[in-house]
């Protein structure tokens, strides 16, 4: 098994019209995702890619079809009340690629998602993917191979570059989440954490964390705990002066919080494997594992 | 974005918040009036996105017309330097010159966001002037913390907490719910991502006012308020750093690097930067081209960096997604051409086209140093930094 999204997961995507949306609607169905409808307001009766059915609403989606999941491309001043409209009308799985969104709204839509029940995943992130089944998000689908290695990151791109490295080296990936960048994010370590340890396809994790919040800190407390799958990280942002935005909204070096090293020591000392060269992430993994095996 | 004081008190004085009598002057004919027109003591308060002026002798109190001069023009050409300008400093804009205030007590108030509850948390304390943290640290009893909801805002009984925790009698309880609503109204109303007033004074007639102030706004809610232009522009001193914004390029100059990097995304784009520190280089700034790159801001990226007289090499770093790496590569080639690269180029390229991409690279000659990965592209760019490294892909 992978964890929340597999061949069966049933998909719309919320602002399918608009560019970005329609593109990766495609790119996913391509990947083998199954869409199942799209929303845009205004835009009911028309037909995506020759026969996706569009809704005004996602409540009216919900009548008709059976949806597990969404992706919400729809614009940052808008999406906030994307997500709270998907929460509302019951999705289980709420996928938000947009970025830039107020900080204000995804406190309000935060606390929607949670009053649902739902899972939050972004926004401001690549989204999900569950190589070989199905994909929910904007990560090239050809860099990933199925099979056992749970990736978690807080960024996009590096992300690609863990995957990719994990894929040159013949290790496969049992899922792949990108929480986001963003300080007010939907589901963190921890609640992905939990998923892969009780995953039996999950063997191994690659954690990659950035600068800023604590996040990091407090999926280490977690890890010593109860991990009991062996854990590669990465956090970037070593070399970031402090006080200045590193593009996500979330990487920030507040005074003597959110820094590279707190959460470096914190993971280590929990027993994670800490890589210190990211051009060493996926090979980290590989002799981890084979550690393992031999012992 | 951060606000300079003077900003950041009109906006709580439009949320009812009360503020000594000030105005703030840059020129010495407008200090000249300013001074004559309030009512002394005065103090005049340099205008620097920084903190910790008080250390740096940028605040002084004047008790006449000839001091409060003397004490303008000193100011107004005073370098700030703390450990966020760097070492170049940052310049004073403008003086704030105010009326010094009678007072009884200060306190510190704040709201910012609570990023682990995912809420706008208040932090009131019985200790003014002194910065949050050493508060929580050597008196943590005299915090007080309250994780709010962000539609409710503050409640009575909150308000009533407060307000005998505090424990003033010449406040009247009603004074202390108008100021915490005012500063919740403060946070709410202009998308703030931290309000904090300190010190909070109170004056013996029971008045609450804010003798500083200090608003972060939240740089994504720009697109709703059409009067934050000139925040930016206070806010963005580097003339690079300017270039960079109006191409959707998040640039961020870092001081005494060599290594000018351009990558897609900001997770990689830091990871990259590590990367080079790791090897023995030093990287010259932080650039995320972000997911929409063309042809035009690729360009700009590339302007950008060769005109960091401290860039001595510049590594190309593209794990396409979105992003295609032959985009990215076309965009180098009408680049190099517009703008003449003096400095060794090294290029990744990997992911969505990046074959294709490599291929347009090599067909058209140019003076690229490609890289197969990442390490390699860190290496080739970490010893052309040091000038010892010769050879080709």
């Amino acid at each position: 098994m992978s964890i929340l999204i597999d061949k069966e997961t049933q998909v719309i995507c919320q602002g399918i019209t608009g560019k970005a949306g329609g593109f990766h609607t495609t790119m996913c169905r391509e990947y083998g995702t199954q869409i199942v409808a799209g929303v845009t307001p205004g835009k009911s009766g028309q037909l995506f890619d020759k026969d996706i059915p569009v809704y005004d609403t996602v409540d009216f989606t919900m009548r008709n079809h059976h949806v597990d999941a969404t992706m919400i491309f729809v614009p940052p001043l808008l999406a906030g009340d994307a997500i709270e409209e998907a929460a509302e009308a019951g999705i289980r799985l709420i996928v938000c690629i947009t970025e830039g969104i107020p900080q204000k709204d995804m406190i309000k839509a935060r606390a929607t998602v949670m009053k649902y029940r739902a899972t939050l995943i972004g926004p401001n992130c690549p989204g999900i993917i569950s190589p070989g089944k199905s994909k929910i998000g904007i990560m090239p689908g050809y860099i990933h191979k199925p099979g056992e290695i749970g990736v978690i990151s807080r960024s996009g791109t590096l992300t690609y570059e863990a995957v990719w490295q994990l894929t040159t080296l013949g290790l496969g990936q049992s899922t792949c989440v990108g929480m986001g960048g963003d300080p007010i994010h939907g589901v963190g370590f921890i609640d992905l954490l939990e998923l892969f340890e009780k995953d039996d396809q999950t063997k191994g994790i690659v954690l990659i964390g950035e600068i800023g919040g604590s996040d990091e800190e407090k999926a280490a407390e977690w890890i010593g705990k109860n991990g009991t799958k062996p854990i590669v990280a990465f956090i970037a942002g070593k070399s970031a002066p402090p006080g200045r935005r590193m593009g996500h909204a979330g990487a920030i070096i507040s005074g003597s919080s959110g820094t590279a090293t707190d959460k470096i020591n914190a993971l280590k000392n929990a027993g994670v494997t800490i890589v210190d060269d990211p051009t060493e992430m996926g090979k980290t993994m590989l002799s981890v594992l084979s550690n393992k095996a031999v012992v | 974005m951060y606000l300079h004081e003077y900003n950041a008190k009109k906006m709580l004085r439009e949320c009812g918040i009360q503020t000594p009598q000030g105005i703030v002057a840059k020129t010495e004919h407008d200090a000249e009036t300013a001074i004559d027109t309030l009512k002394f003591p005065l103090y005049l308060k340099a205008q620097v996105l920084a903190g910790g002026r008080g250390k740096m002798g940028a605040v002084k109190k004047a008790n006449t017309r000839a001091e409060a001069i003397a004490a303008f023009k000193e100011i107004r050409k005073m370098i700030v330097k703390t450990i966020q300008t760097g070492p170049q400093g940052l310049p004073v804009d403008a003086v704030l010159i105010e009326e010094g205030q009678v007072i009884s007590s200060e306190y510190f108030a704040a709201i910012s966001v609570d990023r682990a509850a995912s809420c706008p948390v208040l932090m009131v304390s019985t200790c003014g002037g002194m910065d949050i943290e050493t508060a929580a640290r050597e008196k943590p009893e005299s915090i007080i913390r309250i994780e709010l909801d962000i539609v409710r805002g503050i409640a009575d009984h909150q308000a009533r907490r407060i307000h005998f925790a505090l424990g003033n009698s010449t406040v009247n309880p009603r004074t202390t719910q108008r100021f915490l609503n005012g500063l919740f109204k403060t946070f709410v109303d202009n998308d703030a991502t931290l309000v904090e007033i300190n010190p909070l004074a109170s004056t013996f007639s029971g008045e609450l006012i804010a003798l500083d102030g200090k608003i972060v706004l939240d740089d994504n809610a720009f697109p709703r308020h059409s009067d934050w232009a000139e925040y930016d522009k206070q806010n963005k001193r580097d003339q690079l750093e300017i270039a960079a914004s109006k191409f959707d390029l998040n640039y961020v100059k870092v001081a005494g690097g060599s290594i000018g990097c351009m990558v897609n995304g900001a997770g990689l784009a830091m990871a990259t930067m590590d990367a080079v520190k790791l090897y023995g280089g030093e990287a010259a700034n932080f650039l995320d081209v972000g997911g929409n790159v063309d042809v035009e801001a690729a360009t700009a990226a590339l302007r950008i960096l060769t005109s960091d007289p401290d860039v001595k090499v510049i590594l190309v770093n593209v794990f396409g997604g979105i992003v295609r790496c032959d985009i990215i590569a076309a965009g180098l080639l009408a680049a190099s051409k517009e703008v003449h690269v003096k400095v060794p180029l090294v290029v990744r390229l990997d992911g969505t086209e990046a074959i294709r991409g490599l291929d347009l690279l090599k067909e058209n000659g140019g003076s690229f140093e490609l890289a197969r990965d990442l390490k390699q592209a860190v290496l080739k760019a970490v010893l052309l930094s040091k000038g010892n490294y010769v050879n080709t892909y």
